[in-house]
């Protein structure tokens, strides 16, 4: 169960994680693409290197909402298929645990194009 | 024979670095800290929910929190609201995971005009697909070095 210092370090995280990218895209310029890219590739390599778990347990939706968790999840669905199936596992399990972000996201911007004319 | 010599160029280019407004990074720092902190707050709040009255575990708690709050990005980018939020809070509203359904919904919804196939369905990952590939093309290689590191 989350404590109350979870809700603390939730906002004091996602907040730094988004400081950052602020940070990267004001100071080289780069387009919003490109700093999203960055941090998903951070994510992933920090749980590549098992940094990521502990900040999750520490900071909760701190840490899982920021797109930097979406490096995360892609590499621990690949090396949660390859402990059961072997190195084929990393393939299978990529998007198993991102399932969830992709397909709301597909479904719902797929919704509202049908159903929302767009202002402006 | 272009009128243009070198020299000119290199004095425009300098004339546009030095006329550029300077971008206040504090100011936008701030409120992407304080910005991408509260929509973090509202997920650790959803989240709790789920394992308070969903009966989820925590650590299963992090995917329909993340599928409720694409759903409210969605809805607040069909309603117009979250560009027009978005430009007041620059990366505390791209980085949190309601960014990317964002991007993914205002793409889908810019190109209804062309078609149900070509418009929506050709372009609705126009904005959010690098952040896929570089995610899946970098995770690949991780989990296979980790693998190998494993079972070495």
């Amino acid at each position: 169960m989350p404590t109350w210092s979870t809700f603390i370090w939730a906002f004091l995280v996602g907040g730094a994680i988004c400081a950052v990218g602020q940070i990267l895209m004001d100071s080289t310029r780069m387009t919003p693409g490109h700093v999203m890219s960055i941090l998903v590739v951070a994510g992933a390599v920090a749980d590549g290197l098992g940094l990521y778990d502990p900040l999750i347990k520490f900071a909760g939706a701190g840490a899982t909402v920021p797109i930097t968790s979406f490096g995360n999840a892609l590499v621990h669905g690949a090396m949660l298929e390859a402990q059961t199936h072997g190195w084929i596992g990393v393939i299978t399990g990529i998007f198993e645990v991102t399932s969830a972000g992709i397909s709301a996201a597909i479904v719902f911007a797929f919704l509202a194009a049908i159903f929302a004319k767009p202002k402006g | 024979m272009s009128l243009v010599t070198k020299e000119d160029r290199l004095r425009y280019q300098e004339l546009v670095k030095r006329e550029r407004p300077a971008r206040p990074i504090v100011r936008n720092t701030v409120r992407a800290f304080i910005v991408g902190g509260l929509i973090c707050e509202l997920g650790q709040v959803i989240q709790t929910l789920f394992i308070r009255y969903g009966h989820f575990k925590p650590t299963e708690a992090g995917n329909p929190t993340v599928a409720v709050l694409i759903f409210l990005a969605a809805c607040f980018t069909a309603f117009g609201v979250y560009d027009r939020f978005a430009q007041w809070a620059g990366a505390g509203s791209a980085v949190p995971v309601t960014g990317f359904s964002n991007t993914m919904t205002s793409a889908a919804m810019e190109h209804r005009s062309e078609g149900l196939v070509s418009g929506i369905g050709g372009n609705m990952f126009k904005v959010s697909g690098p952040v896929i590939v570089y995610g899946v093309v970098s995770a690949f290689f991780i989990a296979l070095i980790r693998y190998i590191i494993e079972h070495l």
